[in-house]
């Protein structure tokens, strides 16, 4: 789900005695960790799952961030600034963990600022409301929960681990965002029709995160095979689905899809057509936000230079007089 | 400008329990380091001590000869109380 957008590394000529080991080694459900031999593609595989993965924590924290000077009551901002600083904390772990592939932090920065590097579609939407924080929280970190707990027993160790403590953090995210609608729900009428309006809104976003529809997905059996992926895109959004629609039903709200329906033969609710044109818009770079995304990103980092930059002398002239002390 | 140093995380959950990696971060100085890792790895009271290492000060063993360098001590199943079978009479040993 957070490389919804790309294709796969080519698998190129290894060695086969290695490779066959590489694949025993994963089958039995050995992980694989830094310094062990792996094929080429599966690094690659790797690093861009898992920058993309990476970038989308970082940029996951904008629309979000909008509503921290404008929260509601006191509880609320700060409930959201400890979201919002746990966002920053996720993209950390997976950075760090996507280093041991080899790359740098600064290529991973710079391939995010240039626009090389892609982030999950569903942060290019815009927050006009505070439901829409609690739609973000109940939906989006819904799904990003669903995509990310088969992702805790991925092949590559660090990923795994870095999984298990995103997944332990993750589990609030989702329950204060569906409070706020259960407030807003149980509100007034204009508060219902708020909460309505959020979930109209992030309803068939949040359905795209899982990424293309399985027909239309390329890499998805080679990353089966390499266990850093466990459940086809369909899978995973039939699962999230299933699971959503009795909570929105609890609080009173209507799932904005007129073909949503359960089905008894399948035991799942069969659901409309998402439009897929207005997802590989989004991946192209033309959602409603992409380009405030982007530029936010910029400026934070051209505004943090001096920061960089203090940081890196004073180390120098403390080691320097540390030195002349000795 | 060059990037910052990586540092390993270790952090001891409790007293009575060993330091345990937990992950990695960028820092200028030791010091900027416990700072980070502070932030980035105990926000929920994961732990009452943290110790950040360079990671380029570590030495580590070759996974490529995990093989060779860790079989010696595969044959040595005499190492291990199972390897003495005790008289049903001796229960607990």
């Amino acid at each position: 789900m957070y490389s919804q957008g790309l294709t796969d590394a080519k698998g190129q000529a290894e060695p086969e005695e290695l490779m066959a080991e590489f694949q025993a080694k994963i089958d039995r459900e050995e992980k694989i960790e830094p310094r062990d031999w792996m094929p080429e593609a599966y690094r690659k595989t790797l690093i861009r799952q898992m920058s993309q993965h990476a970038h989308s924590e970082i940029v996951g924290q904008l629309p979000e961030g909008n509503w921290i000077t404008r929260a509601p009551t006191l509880k609320r901002k700060m409930i959201l600034l400890a979201k919002v600083q746990d966002e920053a904390g996720h993209g950390l772990y997976i950075y760090s963990a996507t280093e041991t592939l080899g790359v740098t932090r600064d290529q991973l920065t710079d391939e995010l600022l240039t626009g090389k590097a892609k982030y999950s579609s569903i942060f290019n939407y815009p927050t006009p409301s505070w439901a829409d924080i609690g739609a973000i929280g109940w939906l989006v970190d819904g799904a990003a929960i669903m995509n990310q707990v088969p992702l805790c027993r991925a092949s590559y160790g660090p990923y795994a681990r870095s999984m298990i403590r995103i997944c332990k953090e993750e589990s609030f995210h989702q329950r204060q965002g569906y409070e706020i609608m259960t407030v807003l729900a149980r509100g007034s009428q204009a508060q219902k029709d708020m909460a309505q309006r959020a979930l109209n809104r992030f309803w068939w976003p949040a359905l795209m995160m899982f990424g293309p529809s399985d027909k239309d997905s390329t890499h998805s059996a080679q990353s089966m095979q390499w266990k850093i992926k466990r459940f086809t895109n369909d899978d995973l959004r039939q699962k999230f689905i299933d699971a959503t629609v009795p909570q929105a039903e609890h609080l009173g709200l209507t799932v904005p899809d007129p073909d949503l329906q359960w089905n008894e033969t399948t035991g799942h609710y069969d659901h409309g057509e998402i439009d897929w044109h207005e997802f590989m818009q989004v991946i192209k770079g033309n959602g409603p936000c992409n380009k405030e995304r982007m530029q936010a990103r910029i400026n934070a980092h051209e505004a943090g230079a001096w920061v960089r930059e203090a940081a890196q002398v004073f180390q120098q002239n403390q080691a320097k007089s540390n030195s002349e002390a000795a | 400008m060059s990037e910052m140093k990586l540092y390993e995380v270790f952090i001891r959950a409790k007293s009575g329990l060993n330091h345990r990696h937990v992950g990695s971060l960028h820092a200028s100085d030791p010091e900027m380091a416990l700072l980070n890792a502070r932030d980035v790895y105990t926000r929920r009271q994961e732990g009452v001590s943290i110790w950040v290492v360079e990671a380029e000060k570590i030495t580590a063993s070759n996974p490529a000869q995990e093989h060779e360098w860790f079989d010696p001590a595969e044959d040595k199943v005499y190492r291990h109380p199972t390897f003495y079978p005790l008289d049903k009479e001796v229960e607990n040993m």
